[in-house]
This record gives C-alpha cells, structure tokens and sequence, in this order.
C-alpha cells in the first residue's frame, strides 16, 4: 500500500467532493432575502387576482406573451452561457470564460431591449400604476425585477472584465460563483413571473 | 482533477435545450389563449421544473448542503403551492 499522497503537495484534498455552496455565503442569505421578497410579492399577486378575476383575465390578455417567452429565452440561455463561463474558468480557459460571459451579457441586454419596447407599447395605451389593480402588479413586478437584471448585468460586466485579466481559476473561483448565483437567481424569479403574470389565467 | 460541482459542458448544453423547448411547448400552450384548468396545472408543472433545473444544476445546489437545498427548493414548493391555492379559490367564484 504505497502511496504518493503525503509527499505531492498539490494534490486534491480529500474533501473536493464534500457538499458545498458555490460562492459566498453571503450571496446566499442576499438570495434568500430577495427570493422571500419576490414570494410575497407573487402570493399579493395571486390573492388580489382571486378576488378579481374578470378583470385580471381581461387585462392579461392585452400583454405581450410572445415578448415575454422571448424574454424567458433569454434569460435562460444567458444563465446557461454563465454555467459554460464557469466550467471554462475550472479548465483554467480565461479567454472562453470571457467570450461565455460576453455572450450572457448580450442575451442580458437582449432582455432589457425587448422589455423596454413592451414598457413603450403599454404607456401608448396609458397603462399606469394607478390605471387597474392588474396594471399595479404587472409594472411594479416586471420593473423589480427589471430592475435586478440590471444590476445582474453590472455584475457580469465586471466579471467579464475579470475574466479577461484571467481571474478565475481553480482555487480562485469564488468571485465568479458569486456573481454567478446571482444571475441565476434573477433568471430563477423570472420563471415564476413569467407563467403567473403572463400566462395563467 | 476532480469532479465539478458545475457538471460538464454536455450535461448543462443537454439541459438548457430541454429547459428551451419546455418554454417553446408552453409558448405554443399560452397562444392558444383558453388554456383551462388542465393546461394551467400542466404549465406549473413545466414551470416547477425549469426552476428545480436553475436550482440543482445551474446554481449547483446539488452539490449544497442538504439545508440550503431545502431552503431553496421549499422557496419553490412554497410559491407554487400559494399560485395553486389562489388559483383554485379563483375558480370557485
């Protein structure tokens, strides 16, 4: 039983498969925080519709369905092209670990412009805050999360600029998780407000 | 090296086309317009599980300890379930 373990000194620890968080700990309470706000925002949603079906129903139908399942497109391709970045920088390929992240952060923009069109075409016909209960939850969920895209792309940048400069490799991944998990969890809430403000009626 | 946590190139491109036509099958499902009650619970089903996808396999929580996976995953039992119960309060007016 002869074993080369104890004198080679970059070997993988034993716990390399240990259950693990990807990324900060930190990241993950944000996570929490804003997956319970967004759940709460859903379940009012939900409620004031129960109790107002008809015009709910009516409303929805007025929204642009095919700009949202765009949008869904998006936003799950962006977060696939993270998942490739990630994989590239544990190859130690800096270079297509940047090209991955470009290509999300374009999907990404790609959301904001479609979105902003929808925002164009609903003010033309004076959808408002105030205009319908439905028309409240419609602007105020869609700009919230809207507005974590937004942030999402910040962040991606920033590691896109990371990336180029060769950043992230094994060992030194935990930037890019964490800023990895965030963008998931933006495209995580989208799966839900998409189905329930779009579509279920 | 060992194995990642973030699976491998093939495993996360299989996914991503399945997660894209469950959303081009429900596309097709919402531009129907009448879905019915069936379709609705159909369409959460599909919803449940591209969120069950990000979750375990893009956010890597498979590979979490147990509690953060709960957490996680209960945040979406929990939300599926309030659309379900609100949704069948709605049916009953």
């Amino acid at each position: 039983m002869t074993t080369n373990t104890a004198i080679a000194p970059d070997s993988a620890p034993a716990q390399d498969n240990a259950p693990r968080l990807a990324g900060d700990l930190a990241i993950w309470f944000f996570i929490l925080a804003e997956l319970l706000a967004f759940g709460v925002f859903f379940a009012a949603y939900a409620f004031t519709r129960a109790n107002n079906i008809e015009l709910f129903n009516t409303e929805q139908l007025e929204l642009n369905r095919h700009a949202g399942a765009i949008n869904t497109i998006l936003l799950l391709t962006a977060s696939y092209f993270v998942v490739r970045a990630v994989q590239a920088a544990e190859r130690e390929a800096s270079r297509e670990c940047a090209n991955w992240l470009l290509g999300a952060i374009l999907t990404g923009f790609g959301f904001i412009l479609v979105k902003l069109t929808e925002y164009a075409a609903a003010f033309e016909h004076n959808i408002s805050l105030s205009s319908s209960p439905f028309h409240m939850f419609y602007l105020s969920l869609t700009f919230f999360h809207f507005m974590h895209v937004i942030l999402g792309l910040v962040i991606l940048i920033a590691m896109w600029n990371g990336a180029r400069q060769g950043r992230y490799r094994p060992g030194e991944m935990n930037g890019l998780e964490t800023g990895a998990a965030y963008w998931h969890m933006v495209d995580l809430v989208w799966l839900v407000l998409f189905p329930l403000v779009y579509v279920i009626h | 090296m060992s194995k990642s946590m973030h699976g491998t190139p093939r495993t996360s491109t299989l996914l991503w086309a399945t997660l894209i036509l469950a959303t081009i099958a429900t596309w097709a499902m919402g531009a129907l317009g009448e879905t019915g009650t069936w379709g609705v619970a159909l369409l959460a089903v599909i919803s449940f599980w591209k969120g069950a996808v990000i979750i375990l396999d893009f956010m890597a929580l498979r590979h979490a300890p147990l509690l953060w996976r709960a957490v996680t995953m209960g945040w979406m039992v929990l939300v599926w379930a309030v659309i379900a119960i609100a949704y069948i309060k709605g049916l009953a007016q």
